[in-house]
């Protein structure tokens, strides 16, 4: 069922940290540094106030190198990603007012957006899963999400990245 | 005189440890029963590992939202069936978003009543979905009647000076 694609936004990629660290012998000597780790960023798209809830406080647990942004439905995920925005995985519900999962990953895609798409829905049956995959998705799991399938989504992209 | 003031203080804190050991007894009991008895499921537990010092009233922000949801997706069935021509997509989309929020917190029985309801949807039988909400307006109230014990039971516990213990298994 799942579908590999190239996992870095297609966008431009948003501009790292750096600066200055002392050297440990205290001599105050400054050098330049690594840039500072780029994290990993995940938009929760949902019309539930309670799944956005719980997903965002789920994505705060994978880690401190990964970071998250919420859109109601499937509209604002779509004008996040033409105002400029990217990110590296999108959390995309099926069933939401004014753009659903499915026309919404359809777009994204044919904006060229080559993030990884999870479909997160209620939907169980694997028939109405493959009316969802073929949208455009990279993987679709029953929500909500666990931390085990988190982990395993950013482990993911990790690799492909 | 102060052996006898320490000595009378040394019984009352063992007193109020006896006392908070009882209710947190008491606590764990009742938070298994319901996992015994098939309301709640290990979803509810997945969301109790969520919740840590820095979001230390995440469970109970969270059931909020789904009696709120839940309470307004009920009103909006009665009225959908009340209607003279059913729209059933629309009652079928409701139930499934109850049947989402439901599964989100470990609602196990409200979560199972939604998919009976969806079937009757899918057949349109008018009094097999009336039957069906019914049922999952019971579910709802006792779940709800539950949890809101439960937080209670945790207050005390907090309020006692103890800590709510972590249930890794429901033990059933």
């Amino acid at each position: 069922m799942s579908k590999q694609v190239a996992g870095a936004a297609s966008l431009p990629s948003r501009s790292v940290g750096s600066g200055k660290a002392e050297m440990g012998d205290g001599t105050g000597v400054s050098s330049t540094t690594a840039p500072a780790k780029k994290k990993l960023s995940v938009l929760i798209v949902d019309d539930d106030l309670m799944i956005r809830t719980i997903h965002t406080i789920l994505v705060s647990r994978v880690g401190g190198e990964v970071e998250s942004q919420v859109a109601e439905n499937g509209k604002v995920a779509v004008d996040l990603f033409r105002s400029g925005k990217s990110f590296d995985v999108v959390l995309m519900d099926w069933e939401m007012p004014v753009m659903n999962g499915i026309e919404a990953t359809k777009e994204l895609r044919n904006m060229g957006v080559s993030s990884m798409i999870v479909g997160v829905t209620s939907h169980s049956m694997d028939t109405e899963k493959d009316t969802f995959m073929a949208a455009g998705l990279d993987d679709c799991y029953e929500k909500p999400l666990s931390i085990k399938i988190l982990k395993d989504i950013l482990q993911k992209m990790k690799i492909d990245a | 005189m102060r052996a006898s003031l320490e000595g009378e203080k040394q019984q009352t804190d063992q007193s109020m440890d006896g006392g908070l050991m009882q209710m947190q007894r008491r606590l764990a009991e009742y938070r298994n029963a319901l996992f015994k008895e098939g309301i709640l499921d290990s979803q509810y537990l997945q969301l109790q590992e969520l919740q840590d010092e820095s979001n230390p009233d995440f469970v109970v922000e969270v059931v909020s939202l789904f009696f709120t949801d839940s309470e307004k997706l009920l009103n909006d069935l009665s009225r959908d069936l009340a209607q003279q021509n059913v729209d059933f997509k629309r009652v079928d989309a409701h139930v499934h978003q109850l049947k989402g929020s439901s599964s989100s917190i470990g609602a196990e029985k409200v979560k199972n009543a939604c998919i009976v309801f969806r079937n009757f949807c899918q057949e349109k039988n008018i009094p097999g979905c009336l039957r069906c909400l019914q049922q999952i307006k019971q579910e709802f109230l006792l779940v709800k009647s539950k949890l809101e014990t439960l937080f209670k039971l945790e207050q005390q516990v907090v309020a006692a000076g103890g800590s709510i213990p972590t249930v890794q298994q429901p033990i059933l």
